[in-house]
C-alpha cells in the first residue's frame, strides 16, 4: 500500500507530549506510529522521547507503550514479541524508538543480539546526534566538529574530533532482513520504509535523522528543513539494505550547499573553513564508495 | 483515537495511583498552549488542503477539516514548522496576546 498524507489515518498516537517546540524526534515517532496504527506496541528507552511522553499521569501514547532500560530497547522488544506470540496474538508490531546514544552506544549489544536471532521486531533509531535528554553530551553518532558539553569548542579543540559511526552499515553487516536510513525532511520516503518494514517478518532497522533545535542551535521552525538539507547536500544518505543488497535512494541535489547548511547550526558555529573542508572530504569519500 | 484531556483531580489519594507500573494510555491532564509566544493562523481561503502542514507538525495538532485544516490550540507549541512548510503561504504566525 502506498502511504501518504491523504491515506494516513487521522488517529494521533503521540499527542500532548512535552518535547521542545519543533522537536524532530517527536515527529519521527508520531509519523511512524501513524503508519503502524493502533496495534503497535512501542518500547522507548531512557531518552527524550520517553521523558517527554511519560510524565505520570500525563501519558501521551494512545497505543500500548512502555519505557525500557537505557540499554534494553531491543531485548524488551524481543520479550514483547515472544510474549504476545505465546498468547496467540499475531496482529501487532513490536516497535522500538531509541535515540542515537541508546542505539549506537549503550543499546548496541541488545540490538546486535536481536538481529542475530532475527527476532520479529522493528527498531527505529531517531538520531539527534547527541545525548539530548541529559543536556547534549557526545555519542558515537555525533558528527565531526559538533560542539557538545563533553566535546566543547575552545582554542585548542574545536568540538567533536571523531567521525560519526556508521550504524546503518554495522546493522547491515549482521545480514539483517531489512535496514534503511531516512530523514524527517523526507517524510514520504520515511513512511514508505516504515510501512515496508512492518510487512517483513524478522528484524528490521530504520535510522532516521531527526534534528533537535535545542541541541543543534537552530530555530524551532528549522528542524524539518535542516533534515532535508542534510540529504540534499550529501551529508546524510537515504539508503536501504534488503536481501543482502544495498541501494541508494537519492542522489544529492546540491553538494555545494554543505557550507551554508553547516553554518546555520549553532553547534558548528566555531568551525574554521579548514574544518568544513574536512567535513566535505568525509562526505566525498563516502560517495566515492558508492554511498556506503 | 488520540490522547485526550481528563478532568484534573484536585487531590490524588492512594487509591488513585495504580498498584503496578501500568496505567491508562493517552491520559492527558495538562495542555501545552502556554509554551507559545506566537500562534499559527490559517487563511482557509488560501489553503488548498494539501496536508503538508498536517504531515509535518511534530505535535500532531493539525487535522483535516472541510477541505482545509484546523489547529488544536490547546496543544500547539508555536514552533512555526507548519508556516514554513506551506507553499501557498496560507499560514501566518501572529503574536500571542497576553
Ligand atoms: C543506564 C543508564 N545510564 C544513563 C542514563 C541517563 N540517561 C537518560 S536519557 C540519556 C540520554 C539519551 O540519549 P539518546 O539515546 O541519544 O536519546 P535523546 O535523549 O537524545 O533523545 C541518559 C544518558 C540512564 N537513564 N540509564
Ligand atoms: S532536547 Fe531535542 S530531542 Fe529532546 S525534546 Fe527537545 S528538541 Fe526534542
Ligand atoms: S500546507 Fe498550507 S495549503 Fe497545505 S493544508 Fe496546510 S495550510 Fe493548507
Ligand atoms: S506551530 Fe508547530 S505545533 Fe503549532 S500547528 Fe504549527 S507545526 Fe504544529
Ligand atoms: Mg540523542
Amino acid at each position: 500500500m502506498n502511504v501518504n498524507a491523504n491515506t494516513l489515518n487521522e488517529d494521533e498516537f503521540f499527542y500532548g507530549h512535552k518535547a521542545c517546540a519543533g522537536c524532530g524526534g517527536s515527529l519521527a515517532v508520531r509519523i511512524a506510529l501513524k503508519v503502524l496504527g493502533k496495534r503497535a506496541v512501542a518500547v522507548l528507552p531512557a531518552g527524550c522521547m520517553s521523558a517527554v511522553g511519560f510524565n505520570f499521569p500525563q501519558l501521551c501514547f494512545a497505543n500500548n507503550a512502555i519505557i525500557s532500560t537505557f540499554a534494553g530497547t531491543a531485548s524488551m522488544l524481543t520479550g514483547i514479541e515472544a510474549g504476545l506470540r505465546a498468547k496467540g496474538i499475531t496482529d501487532f508490531v513490536a516497535v522500538g524508538f531509541a535515540g542515537d546514544g541508546g542505539t549506537a552506544d549503550i543499546g548496541i549489544q541488545a540490538l546486535s543480539g536481536a538481529i542475530d536471532r532475527d527476532d520479529n521486531i522493528l527498531y527505529i533509531c531517531y538520531d539527534n546526534e547527541a545525548y539530548m535528554n541529559t543536556g547534549v553530551q557526545k555519542s558515537s553518532l555525533t558528527p565531526f566538529g559538533a560542539k557538545t558539553t563533553t566535546t566543547p569548542a575552545g582554542g585548542n579543540v574545536r568540538g567533536n574530533l571523531r567521525p560519526k559511526k556508521n550504524m546503518f552499515e554495522i546493522v547491515a553487516a549482521h545480514g539483517i532482513k531489512y535496514a534503511a536510513t531516512a530523514s524527517i525532511g523526507y517524510l514520504p520516503d520515511y513512511m514508505k520504509k516504515v510501512q515496508h518494514a512492518s510487512e517483513i517478518k524478522g528484524t528490521k532497522y530504520i535510522h532516521v535523522i531527526a534534528p533537535c533545535p535545542t541541541g543543534w542551535g537552530i530555530a524551532p521552525d528549522e528542524s524539518v528543513e535542516i533534515a532535508k538539507e542534510a540529504v540534499d547536500c550529501g551529508l546524510w544518505i537515504l539508503a536501504e539494505y534488503e536481501n543482502g543488497i544495498f541501494s541508494v535512494n537519492t542522489k544529492p541535489k546540491n553538494l555545494s550547499a554543505l557550507r551554508t547548511h553547516i553554518k546555520k547550526q549553532g553547534r558548528f558555529k566555531h568551525l574554521t573553513d579548514e574544518d568544513i573542508d574536512h567535513i566535505e572530504s568525509l562526505r566525498d569519500s563516502k560517495w566515492e564508495n558508492g554511498g556506503q | 483515537m488520540k490522547p485526550y484531556l481528563r478532568s484534573i483531580k484536585a487531590k490524588w489519594t492512594l487509591q488513585d495511583y495504580p498498584d503496578n507500573t501500568t496505567y491508562e494510555a493517552g491520559y492527558l491532564i495538562s495542555k501545552n498552549a502556554g509554551w507559545r509566544s506566537i500562534r499559527p493562523v490559517i487563511d482557509t481561503k488560501k489553503c488548498s488542503g494539501c496536508l503538508q502542514c498536517y504531515l509535518h507538525c511534530p505535535d500532531g495538532v493539525i487535522s483535516k477539516r472541510d477541505g482545509a485544516v484546523a489547529i488544536d490550540y490547546d496543544f500547539c507549541k508555536g514552533c512555526g514548522i507548519c508556516k514554513r512548510i506551506c507553499k501557498l503561504k496560507a499560514i501566518e504566525m501572529e503574536a500571542e496576546s497576553k
